[in-house]
């Protein structure tokens, strides 16, 4: 459970709509930052209570969007477009060097729960494909060696203090 | 031919895109259009985004002025809801990112104008998850337009108040469908509703609601500072205003540039984009977002405009054009569009959850040398079948997918026969 305070500015921020429901989205996507990434089966229930929906009607939605998790990632998630753009402009070649340099596949998480390896649809960069995203931070034109230069710093930083 | 920047006027995209400030918004004629339309009454705005011809630029091309009509007026006292469809998710789209990341100010004033115009006091923008940086930019600018008397209550001298709240996505293309939209942001599962009734009458919470994209917004300053007979003047061949087009693949120069709507497409290929990138000639164009069927080289002197590429059996959709050449595949490039599809389909309609994967799944297996005969005939039916659906979501996937059967089928049909042949023991 989150704290209390906590649980008070996410009610409240509901009751600034003229449906508290409308907050649902947002209240899910705080909830899952504090719980480092993901949504457990809690998570998703406490959304429920604190925006006034039923459980079912709050998995519903955690289930439906692909940036809500319902198992846990990686510190790092990595998103891969494989749209017409990119995928003409070598897309897959990238993919190829990701699944290798990090021995996962589309889809998991590395050992060490430092990085999740996702497929994503047109980021809205085709000019310069073939693009991905890694947490909030956009690149684009990657090329193999952009992508270990990019990753090699990331390795390299400490692991974010875990709430 | 020199074209007049209107929308990109503070954007360069080739210097790299930073948000225009409110100062330099206002120093470059910024809010004067807000300025005018408060000057007049909400219908002599509306008249006037009428009379300017403008067509919603996120892809269907539907006449703005048209779909405000249906709003209630003068007698409708509860809420009315204005919406800002930022889900820019189309492949081969990326011009609403420039304009919120490189000028959000003249965003927030289209809706401000919108929003006096249909009387509507609050709004959204409704944004793509990975668009949140700029999601960060547009709440920025909102709190300085707030700060200025343009957002917020008592707006330019008159009673009109009008609140706006940035929200940020969780994804899916399907959010991008204007109605699916509406779900999506009463914090619902983003299904398509059924139409009518249309959200005009009954749309965000049950109230009248409108949702214009990004771009649609953006004319709405600069036709209401300059008069809706400037904005006709801006295109060509009696099309109103610019349009900001893009090119992406096989190009040499990929980009996005603001261009008379009506320009030829050859125009962008060969002169904006400069020709193909590795000097093989262009095979193929899908001329507006994905969801676009594919012309080919003997109609690239088509106007860039609505009614001329639906005359060449294609749509304008959103001008973002996707460049194939000689040395692309057209079994694994359909592999890739439905793969799109198939993964991004809501599931509320059956034609659409199970008959894409089984395009897919078809076509993947052509591709892979284990085609059937009767595969040709199948993905024909299909085309049609996945047509019996909700919303527009199949029918945009059967655009380029029926227009790659059909202009490439010997590619299809080679790949099936060179299997026949091989069962056949024949080199």
């Amino acid at each position: 459970m989150v704290p209390e305070h906590i649980r008070k500015e996410l009610s409240d921020h509901c009751a600034h709509y003229d449906s508290r429901r409308v907050g649902l989205i947002w209240v899910l996507q705080q909830l899952q930052e504090y719980y480092g990434g993901w949504l457990n089966d809690d998570a998703v229930r406490e959304a429920a209570d604190i925006v006034g929906v039923t459980e079912a009607d709050a998995e519903g939605v955690a289930t439906f969007y692909n940036w809500f998790f319902r198992e846990p990632v990686g510190e790092n998630v990595i998103v891969v477009c494989d749209s017409i753009s990119c995928h003409l402009c070598g897309c897959d070649k990238i993919t190829a060097h990701l699944e290798k340099r990090l021995g996962i596949k589309m889809g998991e998480t590395t050992a060490d729960k430092k990085y999740t390896l996702l497929p994503v649809v047109c980021l809205g960069n085709c000019d310069k494909s073939p693009c991905l995203m890694i947490g909030d931070e956009l690149y684009d034109n990657v090329t193999p060696e952009s992508l270990d230069k990019t990753l090699d710093e990331i390795s390299s930083k400490p692991k974010a203090a875990a709430k | 031919m020199t074209t007049q920047k209107v929308l990109f006027k503070n954007i360069d995209t080739f210097k790299g895109v930073t948000p225009c400030s409110y100062e330099q918004y206002v120093k470059g004629g910024g809010y004067e259009g807000a300025k005018a339309a408060f000057k007049k009454t909400p219908h002599e705005v509306q008249q006037v985004i009428k009379d300017s011809n403008l067509r919603g630029r996120g892809g269907a091309g539907f006449p703005t002025g048209l779909k405000w009509s249906f709003v209630p007026m003068d007698n409708f006292k509860g809420q009315k809801y204005l919406i800002c469809n930022c889900d820019e998710m189309e492949p081969g789209t990326f011009k609403d990112r420039a304009l919120v990341y490189g000028d959000p100010h003249q965003l927030i004033e289209g809706m401000l104008i919108a929003a006096y115009a249909l009387q509507m006091t609050k709004g959204f923008i409704f944004i793509r998850y990975e668009y949140k940086k700029g999601a960060r930019i547009l709440e920025e600018a909102c709190a300085e337009a707030k700060k200025h008397g343009f957002l917020g209550k008592k707006l330019l001298g008159t009673d009109f108040e009008f609140e706006l709240d940035v929200h940020l996505s969780a994804g899916r293309y399907i959010c991008g469908e204007e109605t699916a939209l509406i779900n999506s942001l009463e914090g619902k599962r983003a299904n398509p509703r059924s139409k009518p009734p249309f959200p005009q009458i009954k749309g965000f919470l049950g109230q009248p609601t409108i949702v214009n994209n990004v771009e649609t917004f953006c004319n709405m300053p600069h036709i209401l500072a300059h008069g809706a007979d400037w904005f006709k003047g801006l295109g060509l061949n009696g099309n109103a205003g610019t349009k900001i087009m893009g090119a992406s693949g096989r190009v040499k120069n990929p980009g996005l540039w603001e261009l008379p709507l009506g320009v030829p497409m050859r125009d962008i290929l060969e002169k904006h984009a400069q020709g193909p990138s590795r000097g093989k000639a262009f095979k193929a164009v899908i001329p507006g977002g994905l969801s676009t069927p594919m012309m080919t080289p003997e109609q690239f002197d088509t106007p860039m405009d609505f009614d001329s590429i639906a005359k060449a059996g294609s749509r304008l959709g959103t001008a973002g054009l996707i460049v194939f050449d000689e040395g692309d595949c057209m079994v694994d490039s359909t592999a890739n569009i439905m793969k799109f599809y198939a993964r991004e389909s809501c599931g509320f309609c059956t034609p659409c959850r199970e008959g894409i994967p089984w395009i897919l799944d078809i076509v993947r297996a052509i591709g892979a040398g284990n085609g059937e005969k009767d595969d040709m005939s199948i993905l024909d039916d299909m085309s049609k079948h996945i047509m019996h659906t909700f919303c527009a979501f199949a029918p945009g996937a059967q655009g380029p997918f029926l227009s790659a059967i059909t202009t490439f089928r010997s590619e299809f049909e080679a790949f099936i026969k060179s299997r026949e042949a091989a069962a056949a023991g024949v080199n």
